[in-house]
């Protein structure tokens, strides 16, 4: 990975080993604790299918370097979108601004780093030619209008991206990565008597496009839109209230990104602004919970080599049988912490800064089967599908919109429910978790986090959760 | 930091009109290129944009950001056919490839009868300058000397405040160029500096985090740092002590910055794309009442000194100030071309959004409107993504106030409100005279009658 990253962004600017080691020097003149470099270039190409033709596609590559120097917990940075010696000097001497002048004249020496390789390198832009992506559109275009006349409308859209990355940093590292990402998305309006809906499906990975081809791997997310339209056809109003709540497996863990996952993120603890701050060790959960942030799962759309600081991406386990044990660091927060980073630090492009994040964030299977779940609730709703959500990472109230849910009554699932925000409060909600299923399932990668205006892909997942007590904002 | 050294200056701000020139030279090479690459029609965007940013952070600096960008969009057009590229490299070499990778999406895209560049007679003729264009002489100490009073000034204000998410400090400048096949060139530049806080109130209920900002075109503008730093503590104190309110229906009051809300709401049902996808429930609604008699709201991409005016749309049809709602009665829609196409209509040159859209005022202050409510909520904030544009049903997370007796009386939180954006709109009962003016969408306080409240049981 290390080489073909390299002859992508090094080469052509005539760019070796000993430049970033001269210009990583530079950056760390005086009293900088840490100096990277991270060069990127990414392409990716969109197709979009509507109205029964393919009536647009682009394409996009960027390129650059950001250069970042760390003194403490201050980081100067800047980024040049040329990839060339006299472009990277000057970025360095803009970047270690940060630090007061300084004796200077460390040298930096650069080791490769070890990862295994999660995916492979091959550009999905280039392997799979425009006909045959033009023609899979047509294809699922006609396959969805012939599940229900009562499609009106039919939207897909189609993106393939390619990205390699190399990281050189004043701690040593090197390394480099080539990640794919495929995404397919459908997206249908079905109509009946005044009642309009609309329903939305996808996936994608680390992977090649071929097995996106594939029919059995299209025509689940194009049957689960389809049925997604017509069940909300059906829905009614969502109560209004405090309730038992029934998650589905998959996409539902969304909960666990938002309620968890951003308040374990290393950056809030060193400032003290986590409603989980100071809770380390402590009880957060009910007993059955284990909650893991894994970037090692092979080809999924969370998923990572290395982290975009060279760390090769690890599972950690954030909560342990309910305990909290566990938070997600990049380098600047680990050091800052005294603790070792985590394979977290990622950042949206070289024209952004690394910040601790998640990458597959996922609940651990427990004991009971679904159907037992649903069965054990009086009153109250089984939510399947979301539409994301947000965290107020500082009071831990976090929400996430149910975009198919059921009624139920007596130990059975009952009518749909029209969409609805959930609400709770994330250093609680995981104590409330009754019961954890035993169908532990990610979803099917379509997650993109945000975070400081960044956006990165993600990836959730848990088993059938019960909540006892979650606010749900329906009208009723 | 005495010792921050001072960047050299970047070639937009050192000499704007030549970088104009600059990206004019790119965009019509770009038109160019297409043309010999055999698209009989072609746009093009060009921008360039620098900025410098500075975040302190209890007193010690936590990131100095110095950021240049250019970017170069060009769509080519072969029949009805289209192909778009995009790239962030501006040399020869790259702008070649790029227009070659339009060109050959342009052969795999099918024939789209709506498709193509805005109508030639459309095009703007006259350039008008809104006094966008501002740029001071800034340091990076003089940002980080800001920031620093600004976050100075929130810890300071009470004890409470124990703690600092930081102050951020930026000044951006940046140019814009778009040209067509038709002959038609326009270019735009403004320069925007902005300041924010945030801050973490504490006490024995726990952590509240909340912010203040502002945003102006002149630097001299800007707020004065106490008023954006002490701004960030009260309002995080205010909600120190939130809890959730019991559930139930109640009049709701939006303050401004959710105000604003609704009224995106309002526009993304209303805009071309999602009304010819039949993905708003307000289809087939143009001419009809949506709001009460008393509701104006007009969109004026003429006013001098807002950064979002302009002479020409996204595509270089010609802008002129036109009603959105008149008597409560939706007056058009939001339109490109493209739209107004697929739809049989006319573009309202509005590819690329509103620009500046003004909701009237009402004549009544933000506390006669809580007076009038007597019982209710006032909604500071609202989470979350729950609004479908398809059916307009709303259901959002809100923190806020509870009002009783026509006053604040305390803070809640983790609650959710709920109802449909038709009902919400018609139910609307009053707007504030507390205009927002620091954005591109200026709303008052709006006053809805009835929403369902979701809290404790």
């Amino acid at each position: 990975m290390l080489e073909l990253a390299s002859s992508t962004l090094l080469e052509p600017g005539g760019l070796g080993l000993a430049d970033l080691e001269r210009a990583i020097g530079r950056l760390v003149e005086g009293p900088v604790d840490l100096g990277d470099l991270y060069f990127q270039n990414s392409q990716s190409e969109s197709w979009v299918l509507e109205d029964g033709i393919v009536k647009a596609g682009s394409f996009s590559i960027d390129q650059g370097v950001g250069v970042r120097a760390i003194c403490g917990t201050g980081t100067g940075f800047a980024y040049a979108d040329a990839i060339n010696m006299p472009a990277l000097m000057q970025a360095a001497g803009s970047a270690r601004s940060i630090a007061r002048s300084g004796s200077g004249g460390s040298t930096a020496i650069v080791r490769p780093v070890k990862a295994p390789a999660l995916y492979r390198p091959d550009n999905p832009l280039e392997v799979t030619d425009s006909a045959s992506k033009v023609d899979l559109l047509r294809t699922i275009d006609s396959y969805v209008r012939s599940l229900d006349t009562r499609v009106t409308q039919v939207n897909v859209s189609l993106t393939v991206e390619h990205e390699s990355v190399l990281v050189a940093a004043s701690d040593g590292t090197l390394a480099g990565d080539v990640r794919p990402l495929i995404r397919l998305d459908v997206r249908v309006i079905a109509e009946q008597g005044d009642r309009r809906e609309s329903g939305n499906s996808g996936g994608g990975g680390r992977y090649a496009l071929e097995k996106l081809m594939q029919p059995q791997a299209w025509q689940k997310f194009a049957d689960e839109a389809v049925r997604l339209a017509l069940v909300n056809l059906e829905a009614v109003a969502a109560p209004a209230g405090f309730m038992t709540v029934v998650l589905g497996p998959g996409w539902p863990g969304v909960l666990l990104h938002e309620a968890i996952g951003h308040g374990l993120e290393g950056d809030f603890h060193r400032k003290g602004i986590s409603a989980f701050n100071g809770r380390m060790g402590e009880m957060i959960a009910t007993s059955h919970c284990t909650v893991v942030d894994d970037g090692t799962l092979p080809e999924r759309r969370g998923s990572l080599s290395i982290d975009d600081e060279g760390t090769p991406s690890a599972r950690n386990v954030l909560i342990e049988n309910g305990r909290l044990v566990g938070l997600m660091q990049d380098k600047l927060n680990a050091r800052a912490m005294g603790v070792k980073p985590t394979g977290n630090g990622r950042r949206e492009s070289y024209a952004h800064l690394p910040l601790p994040r998640m990458t597959n964030t996922y609940m651990l299977p427990g004991e009971h089967a679904p159907e037992e779940i649903i069965a054990s609730v009086d009153d109250g709703i089984y939510a399947v599908n979301f539409n994301g959500g947000q965290v107020d990472i500082t009071s831990g109230k976090f929400v996430f919109v149910a975009s198919e849910a059921y009624r139920i009554r007596n130990g059975k699932l009952g009518e749909p429910l029209k969409g609805a925000t959930l609400i709770g409060n994330g250093p609680d909600v995981l104590t409330r978790v009754a019961m954890v299923g035993n169908d532990l399932e990610l979803d099917s990668g379509v997650g993109v986090c945000g975070k400081d205006g960044q956006g990165v892909p993600v990836g959730v997942g848990q088993p059938t959760l019960r909540i006892d007590g979650l606010t749900v904002g329906g009208t009723q | 930091m005495n010792e921050v050294q001072s960047h050299k200056r970047s070639p937009l701000l050192a000499d704007p009109d030549r970088e104009k020139a600059r990206l004019e030279g790119i965009a019509d090479q770009v038109l160019r290129l297409a043309r010999r690459g055999g698209a009989d029609a072609a746009e093009v965007s060009v921008s360039s944009s620098h900025s410098r940013n500075v975040t302190v952070r209890l007193g010690e600096i936590d990131v100095l950001e110095d950021a240049r960008d250019r970017g170069v969009s060009v769509t080519v057009y072969r029949g009805r056919s289209s192909g778009n590229a995009s790239t962030g490299d501006l040399e020869p070499a790259s702008l070649e490839r790029t227009v070659e990778h339009a060109l050959a999406i342009a052969r795999h895209t099918q024939p789209d009868p709506a498709g193509g560049l805005a109508d030639a007679d459309r095009m703007a003729t006259e350039i008008r300058d809104f006094d966008q264009w501002h740029p001071a002489e800034l340091d990076m100490p003089a940002l980080i000397d800001r920031a620093s009073a600004i976050e100075q000034a929130g810890l300071e204000r009470d004890s409470r405040i124990g703690n600092s998410e930081g102050a951020s400090v930026s000044s951006d400048a940046g140019l814009h160029v778009y040209a067509n096949s038709h002959g038609f060139v326009g270019s735009s530049r403004g320069t925007s500096y902005s300041q924010s806080c945030v801050l973490v109130a504490n006490d024995d209920s726990g952590m509240q985090r909340d912010w203040d900002w502002d945003d102006k075109i002149r630097f001299s503008d800007l707020l004065d740092v106490e008023a954006t730093g002490r701004g960030a503590a009260d309002r995080a104190l205010r909600r120190l002590g939130a809890r959730r309110m019991p559930s139930g229906r109640m009049p709701v009051l939006f303050v401004p910055e959710t105000a604003l809300g609704l009224v995106r709401h309002l526009v993304g049902a209303v805009s071309g794309g999602n009304l010819y996808r039949r993905s708003s429930f307000l289809l087939d609604h143009a001419g009809r009442q949506v709001f009460p008699e008393w509701v104006r709201i007009f969109e004026d991409p003429h006013l001098a000194g807002a950064s979002r005016s302009s002479s020409f749309d996204a595509e270089g049809v010609a802008t002129k100030p036109t009603p959105l709602i008149e008597q409560g009665v939706l007056s058009r829609y939001v339109l490109g071309s493209y739209a107004a196409r697929k739809l049989g209509l006319e573009t309202t040159a509005n590819a690329g959004g509103v620009r500046n859209l003004l909701f009237s005022p009402g004549e009544r202050s933000f506390e006669q409107l809580l007076a009038e409510m007597g019982q209710g909520l006032v909604v500071t904030e609202v989470m979350g993504q729950g609004v479908n544009l398809v059916t307009g049903d709303y259901s959002r997370g809100a923190a806020g106030f509870r009002v009783e007796d026509g006053q604040l009386a305390w803070p809640v939180e983790e609650i959710t409100i709920a109802g449909n954006l038709r009902d919400m709109f018609a139910g609307l009962r009053a707007a504030g005279s507390d205009v927002e003016t620091r954005r591109n969408i200026q709303v008052p306080s709006l006053l809805i009658d009835s929403m369902t409240v979701a809290g404790q049981a």
